[in-house]
């Protein structure tokens, strides 16, 4: 059980700490300066939640793990982020359209955290879901923005679906250690596919129901695009370990 | 030389009151609820603080600001804990610390909760412009200069203003 809410949280903290990097990505690139600060906003509030996992993390692992020792010094088959979130930025209807997912799947995941028996896992989710309420309605509007706005937004909205086919299902794919945290993950699947389709109406977007999942990365089986991220991101504390500035 | 004061948890609030909040300078860091406790065991002070946001990154400045102003008073023994639950919310600011924001420009947080809702396109309650009170006003961006705030427009001094998203 200790091994499986240890597996739990390093597989929210990476997946929040990885989407967090590559929405970093478009900082000083945004079509407006509006947008560019919400999304810098929301790369700040994941990354703040993944901090919190990490940091209880650590504590559950002991043997001096840190929240930094976990981010900084795990390599790509120890991380366990969705290979979702460590694809490639693409344009922004795939940003926007990735954000969606993902944040309609942690809203209703931390919405059953909420009650749940570990009190810290319980309060970082408490805390959390107020931000995650905030991306999802962010995303979702983009969606709908794009999706029902011009010939070539529908088109890049349309492209970007089709693109995340085989990626969404991963969310629902369970691995031993998500089986072991009693959470109702049936009744998720069914609140992501029920608001993913409320919106989809909304942008007259159709959505491709795909039954081939791509999936491992919550294992450790990643693309090769997650290689690159920690090459950038573990850099520093791997050439001059230990270096604080 | 320090000035020397008692340890007492009255004292300690009274100095923790002076710390202003990094990122809005008119309001100090208890007006703004995120000083939570205070407490003294065995001479060692522990303060205990709550991030308004998750990611907020002026906690660790906070703790800093802390930890110096103590030491200024004369005390060394200091401990900052930073806890997330009860969940920080902008109910706990009072009608005072709301009439300082807005004399800084910042439209203060309405009190009614409708943010924890996935509803798309759901505005907050209309929002006055702290410069010249109408209501008639949009929002620009739902995230603005901080994590705090969103970013509005006023319709009627055309002018752009912070508004403190309630939360
Ligand atoms: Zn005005």
């Amino acid at each position: 059980m200790q091994a499986a809410k240890e597996n739990f949280l390093l597989y929210l903290a990476d997946s929040t700490h990885i989407l967090s990097h590559r929405n970093s990505e478009w900082c000083g690139h945004a079509p407006i300066l509006e947008q560019d600060i919400a999304l810098t906003n929301i790369a700040l509030d994941l990354l703040g939640q993944s901090r919190n996992f990490y940091q209880y993390a650590a504590e559950l692992i002991g043997n001096n793990a840190t929240e930094d020792s976990l981010a900084y010094l795990r390599i790509e088959s120890e991380y366990k982020n969705l290979l979702l979130v460590e694809l490639p930025k693409e344009d922004w209807a795939h940003t926007v359209l990735r954000q969606f997912y993902f944040s309609v799947f942690l809203f209703y995941l931390y919405q059953q955290l909420q009650q749940n028996k570990d009190v810290q896992i319980a309060a970082i989710a408490t805390k959390a879901i107020k931000e995650v309420a905030y991306h999802v309605r962010w995303s979702g509007e983009w969606v709908i923005r794009l999706g029902d706005g011009t010939e070539e937004s529908n088109q890049r909205m349309q492209y970007a679906v089709e693109a995340y086919k085989n990626f969404t299902g991963e969310f629902f794919v369970l691995t031993n250690y998500e089986k072991q945290m009693q959470i109702d993950f049936e009744l998720i699947q069914q609140q992501w596919n029920d608001k993913v389709a409320a919106v989809f109406n909304d942008a007259t977007l159709s959505f491709t129901n795909s039954n081939f999942h791509q999936v491992g990365g919550k294992e450790g089986r990643h693309t090769e695009y997650l290689g690159y991220i920690l090459t950038d991101m573990q850099y520093l504390q791997r050439t001059y370990p230990n270096a604080t500035w | 030389m320090v000035n020397e004061q008692s340890i007492s948890v009255a004292n300690i609030w009274k100095i923790v009151e002076t710390i202003p909040d990094p990122e809005i300078p008119v309001i100090s860091i208890v007006e703004l609820g995120v000083v939570r406790e205070v407490k003294i065991e065995n001479d060692i002070i522990e303060i205990i603080i709550t991030p308004t946001y998750i990611g907020c990154p002026a906690m660790d400045m906070i703790t800093m600001h802390i930890k110096l102003a103590l030491m200024e008073a004369g005390f060394k023994n200091v401990k900052v804990t930073s806890v997330l639950s009860p969940a920080w919310t902008t109910d706990w600011m009072t009608e005072e610390t709301k009439n300082k924001l807005k004399a800084y420009g910042i439209a203060p947080p309405n009190t009614k909760q409708i943010v924890c809702t996935p509803d798309l396109f759901i505005q907050d309650e209309a929002v006055a412009c702290p410069h010249c009170n109408n209501f008639n006003t949009k929002m620009v961006s739902r995230f603005g200069s901080t994590a705090c705030k969103a970013l509005y427009f006023c319709n009627n001094c055309n002018e752009p203003f912070d508004y403190f998203k309630c939360h």
